[in-house]
C-alpha cells in the first residue's frame, strides 16, 4: 500500500520564513505549529514532516505535540468555522439546544465540515463570554444570548451573503 | 468643558454590539467638541453594550443596552448637554447598585481607562508603584515583606501565599530566573483574567515587573489562552507602549533593573493551568505535569528557578505597593485577606464581574449584588471552582467567602467562577458535564486520572440515560477517593469534587435517577415521559405537525395522543402548544 502522506503537496515555501525565524529557538515547536496552521488553515502531514526535519524533532514527537492541543486541526476547515461554547454557563443556559439546531440545519456533526465546504462546526470549551451565554463564535465574531431561531438566522445570512458573491 | 463618550469594548461588549455602536457614533461626532473613546469591560455584562458619558472626566451618565439606532439621540445629547432625549437609556438605580456594593482593587481601572492608551493608564496611576520601588530604594526583600504583610494569596485557585513563592524563587541559587503569568484561564465559567487583560493590561504588566524585581528575574512571560484574541492584541500593544516608554527592557526607569517581556499563546489544553504542565507547554512539549518536588521555584522553565502567578494575583500587586500591605490585609477574614473577583453567571439576574472583600456571604453576592435568580426561578445551587470545585446548596448560602470556609463545603474558591443554578438544572447531569470535561482534558500521564475520570464519566452517563444500577453511588464514591488520592496533579486530585459534592447535597436526585428512573429537574431526556392532557388539548394539531418523529396522532379538534415508544422526548410539542396541554414529567 502506498503511504498516504506522500500524496499531499502543500506549498512548503510559505513555511520557510517561519522556520527561519523559529526553528533554531528552543521551545518554539508550538509557536511554529500555530503559524503553520495560520498559513494552511490546518496542519497537513507533509508540513508536519517538514517541521520535524527543520527543528530536529522526530515526526512522532511533532505529531504528539500537535495532537495534544485542541487548537490544532488535521483536516481542512470550512470557510466559516462555527465554535459553539459549552462552558458551564452556556451549558446551564441551553447550549445543547443551539448545537442541535446547528447540526440539524447544516447536517454536520461536531468536528465536521459541510459538504459544500462552507461551514465547519466545533463544540469548544469556555470562550469566556459567560454572561452572554449561550455563545458562539464564527471566524472570530462572537454572538451572544442565542436562541435556536437566531442561530438559524445568522447561518442563513451567511449563506445568502455567500450565494450573492 | 470636555465631553467624552466612552464605549465599553471588552469581548462581551463587542459580542453584544458595542463596536457597531461606536461605528455609528463616530461620524455623528466628527467635527464636534465631543470625544469618542474606548474603554474595557466594567463587568456589568447583562447591560451591554454600555456607553459612558463623561464631563470633565466625571461620569455624568451611564447608558445601557445601547443599540446603533440610539446613536443619533446620544450624539445630540452629548453635544447639547440635554439628556432628556436619552433618559430611557440611563442605567436604573438598582442596576448601578451592582457596582456600588463592590470594592474594586484588581478591577480598579477596568471599564474606566482606555486599554489601548498608556497615557490613560498613567493618569490612573499605572507604573507609580514600580516608580516608588525603584526611586525610594526598596530592596526585593522589602517588596516581599509588603506582600507578606498584605496576606495576598494565589487567585488562580490554590490560594497559596504569594510572598512565600516569591521568597522561594528569590532565594534559589542562579542568575537566570523567570517570572511567568498564568493567563491560561480554562475554567469554564470564569473570565476575570480576560477582563483584566482586555481592560487594563498595564496593571498586569506593572504587577509582573514588581514580581520580577522581587525574585530577580530578567525575563517575564505571559502564557495566555489562544481563545482570547482581543486580550492578546491589547497586551501586545501595551507591552510595546511600555517598552517605548522605558518600563520594559534594559535599565527600567533609568535604574539597574532590567526585564524583558513576551507573550506565549497557549494552544488549548485545560491542564496547562497546572504550573508544571504550563512550563512543559512553554518549552514546546505536550503539556503534561511534572512530579513535584522539585517545585518551579527551584527548577522550573528550562530547569531554572521560576515563579508562576495568576493574572488576578498580579493585578493586586501594584495597589498593595502603593497603599501598603496593611491596607489590603485590613479587608477580608482571619484566613483570607483582601478582595476576590467572581464571575457571576448562569441563571442570575445581574451577571458579570463582582469584586468584593473576602468575608461576604454567598447570599449577599448572589441575591444582593446579583439580584437573585432570573425568570422567576428558585435558587438551587451555586457551582464554584469549576471542574475542580463543587456545588453549594441553598442551605449553605450563608457561608462566608473565605478559602477555608468554602473548602469545608466541598467546593473551593477556585479562580472565581460562580455559576448559579435554578431548579431546572439537574445535578446528576451537572456532575456528568464536569466529568465529561475532565475526562477529555486529562492529559493521560497518570493512570488514576486517565482511567478513573473515564469510568466516572461512563457511570454518570449511564445514570442520566436511565441505565443506573443499585451500587452505582457506592462505586462512584470508591472511585472518587481512589482518583483523588492517586492522581499526580491538581487536575486529577480535584476531578472527583463535582461528583462528591453533588452526592453530598443532592443524593436524592441520584437515587431518583437510579431507582425511580426519574429526573426531578426534567432535563435528562431519556428519563422523561411526555403526554397530552386530554382536557386541555383543543386538537389544534400544532404538536403533531411539529413532531420530528411523527409520534403524535389525533383528529382535528379532538384530543391528541403521543406514542410513547416513538417519542424521543425532544420537547418540541411542549414548546409549540398554546394551551399548556403537553405534560413533561
Amino acid at each position: 500500500m502506498q503511504c498516504e502522506c506522500t500524496k499531499q503537496k502543500s506549498d512548503l515555501s510559505l513555511l520557510e520564513p517561519v522556520l527561519a525565524e523559529y526553528a533554531a529557538v528552543p521551545g518554539s515547536l508550538i509557536t511554529i505549529l500555530q503559524h503553520a496552521q495560520e498559513i494552511y488553515g490546518y496542519l497537513p502531514t507533509d508540513v508536519l514532516y517538514r517541521i520535524a526535519e527543520c527543528t530536529g524533532n522526530s515526526p512522532a514527537r511533532v505529531l504528539g505535540v500537535a495532537t495534544f492541543y485542541t487548537q490544532f486541526r488535521f483536516q481542512p476547515v470550512g470557510k466559516y468555522l462555527i465554535m459553539l461554547c459549552d462552558g458551564t454557563a452556556c451549558h446551564v443556559n441551553g447550549s445543547a439546544r443551539i448545537a442541535a439546531a446547528v447540526q440539524e440545519y447544516l447536517h454536520v456533526e461536531n468536528g465536521g465540515t459541510t459538504e459544500d465546504g462552507l461551514f465547519s462546526f466545533s463544540i469548544v470549551a469556555c470562550l469566556g463570554c459567560c454572561s452572554l451565554s449561550p455563545v458562539m463564535m464564527i471566524n472570530g465574531d462572537t454572538y451572544g444570548s442565542l436562541t435556536p431561531e437566531q442561530v438559524l438566522e445568522i447561518l442563513k445570512d451567511i449563506q445568502a451573503k455567500e450565494a450573492a458573491e | 468643558m470636555s465631553i467624552r463618550l466612552a464605549v465599553g469594548q471588552g469581548s462581551c461588549g463587542i459580542a453584544a454590539g458595542a463596536q457597531k455602536v461606536a461605528n455609528a457614533l463616530r461620524p455623528l461626532l466628527a467635527g464636534s467638541e465631543v470625544q469618542l473613546g474606548t474603554v474595557g469591560c466594567i463587568g456589568m455584562c447583562w447591560l451591554e453594550p454600555i456607553v459612558d458619558l463623561y464631563e470633565n472626566d466625571t461620569l455624568k451618565a451611564r447608558l445601557v443596552r445601547v443599540q446603533p439606532n440610539h446613536a443619533e439621540a446620544i450624539a445630540e445629547a452629548a453635544k447639547s448637554g440635554d439628556l432628556s432625549g436619552i433618559a430611557e437609556l440611563v442605567i436604573q438605580p438598582e442596576d448601578s447598585a451592582f457596582l456600588e456594593q463592590q470594592t474594586r482593587i484588581a478591577l480598579r481601572n477596568c471599564g474606566i481607562i482606555d486599554p489601548e492608551s498608556l497615557e490613560s493608564a498613567k493618569a490612573a496611576g499605572a507604573y507609580s508603584a514600580l516608580g516608588k520601588i525603584l526611586s525610594t530604594g526598596m530592596t526585593p526583600e522589602d517588596v516581599i515583606e509588603v506582600i507578606k504583610v498584605s496576606g495576598l494569596a494565589g487567585r488562580g485557585g490554590a490560594g497559596f501565599p504569594t510572598w512565600f513563592k516569591w521568597n522561594a524563587a528569590r532565594q534559589s541559587a542562579g542568575d537566570e530566573k523567570y517570572l511567568i503569568c498564568n493567563a491560561d484561564e480554562g475554567d469554564p465559567g470564569a473570565f476575570m483574567d480576560r477582563a483584566v487583560i482586555e481592560s487594563d493590561p498595564h496593571t498586569l504588566i506593572e504587577g509582573m515587573l514588581i514580581g520580577a524585581y522581587a525574585i530577580g528575574a530578567k525575563e517575564a512571560i505571559v502564557y495566555v489562552r489562544a481563545e482570547y484574541p482581543l486580550a492578546i492584541r491589547r497586551l501586545e500593544n501595551a507591552i510595546c507602549d511600555a517598552r517605548e516608554a522605558g518600563y520594559i527592557g534594559k535599565n527600567i526607569m533609568e535604574t539597574d533593573f532590567s526585564c524583558e517581556f513576551r507573550i506565549k499563546a497557549g494552544a488549548g489544553a485545560f491542564v496547562c493551568g497546572e504550573e508544571t504542565a504550563l512550563i512543559e507547554s512553554l518549552e514546546g512539549q505536550r503539556g503534561m505535569p511534572r512530579l513535584k518536588p522539585p517545585f518551579p521555584a527551584q527548577s522550573g522553565y528550562w530547569n531554572k528557578p521560576s515563579n508562576i502567578n495568576n493574572v488576578e494575583t498580579f493585578a493586586n500587586v501594584a495597589w498593595i505597593i502603593s497603599n501598603g500591605g496593611e491596607a489590603f490585609a485590613a479587608m477580608g477574614t482571619e484566613d483570607s485577606k483582601g478582595t476576590k473577583v467572581f464571575a457571576l453567571t448562569g441563571k442570575i439576574r445581574r451577571g458579570g464581574l463582582v469584586e468584593i472583600p473576602m468575608g461576604m456571604t454567598l447570599r449577599q453576592v448572589i441575591f444582593e449584588i446579583g439580584g437573585g435568580i432570573r425568570d422567576g426561578g428558585t435558587f438551587k445551587a451555586v457551582q464554584m471552582g469549576g471542574p475542580s470545585g463543587g456545588c453549594i446548596p441553598a442551605s449553605l448560602l450563608d457561608t462566608v467567602i473565605d478559602y477555608k470556609k468554602l473548602a469545608a463545603t466541598g467546593a473551593i474558591m477556585g479562580s472565581g467562577g460562580m455559576v448559579v443554578m435554578d431548579d431546572s438544572t439537574c445535578m446528576v447531569s451537572m456532575a456528568k458535564f464536569f466529568l465529561d470535561f475532565t475526562a477529555k482534558e486529562s492529559c493521560g500521564k497518570c493512570v488514576h486520572c486517565r482511567i478513573g475520570t473515564k469510568r466516572l464519566q461512563e457511570i454518570l452517563t449511564r445514570i442520566t440515560e436511565g441505565e443506573g444500577q443499585e451500587g452505582d453511588i457506592e462505586l462512584m464514591e470508591e472511585l472518587c477517593n481512589a482518583v483523588r488520592d492517586g492522581a499526580l496533579c491538581g487536575l486529577g486530585q480535584t476531578a472527583p469534587n463535582p461528583v462528591l459534592s453533588t452526592l453530598r447535597y443532592f443524593r436524592d436526585e441520584f437515587e431518583a435517577h437510579i431507582r425511580d428512573k426519574r429526573c426531578p429537574a426534567h432535563t435528562c431526556t431519556a428519563l422523561l415521559h411526555v403526554s397530552i392532557d386530554a382536557e386541555k388539548c383543543r386538537g389544534c394539531t400544532a404538536c403533531a405537525r411539529n413532531c420530528p418523529v411523527y409520534a403524535i396522532s389525533g383528529a382535528v379538534k379532538e384530543p391528541h395522543e403521543i406514542n410513547a415508544d416513538a417519542c424521543i422526548h425532544c420537547g418540541r410539542c411542549k414548546a409549540v402548544c398554546k394551551f399548556g396541554a403537553v405534560i413533561v414529567e
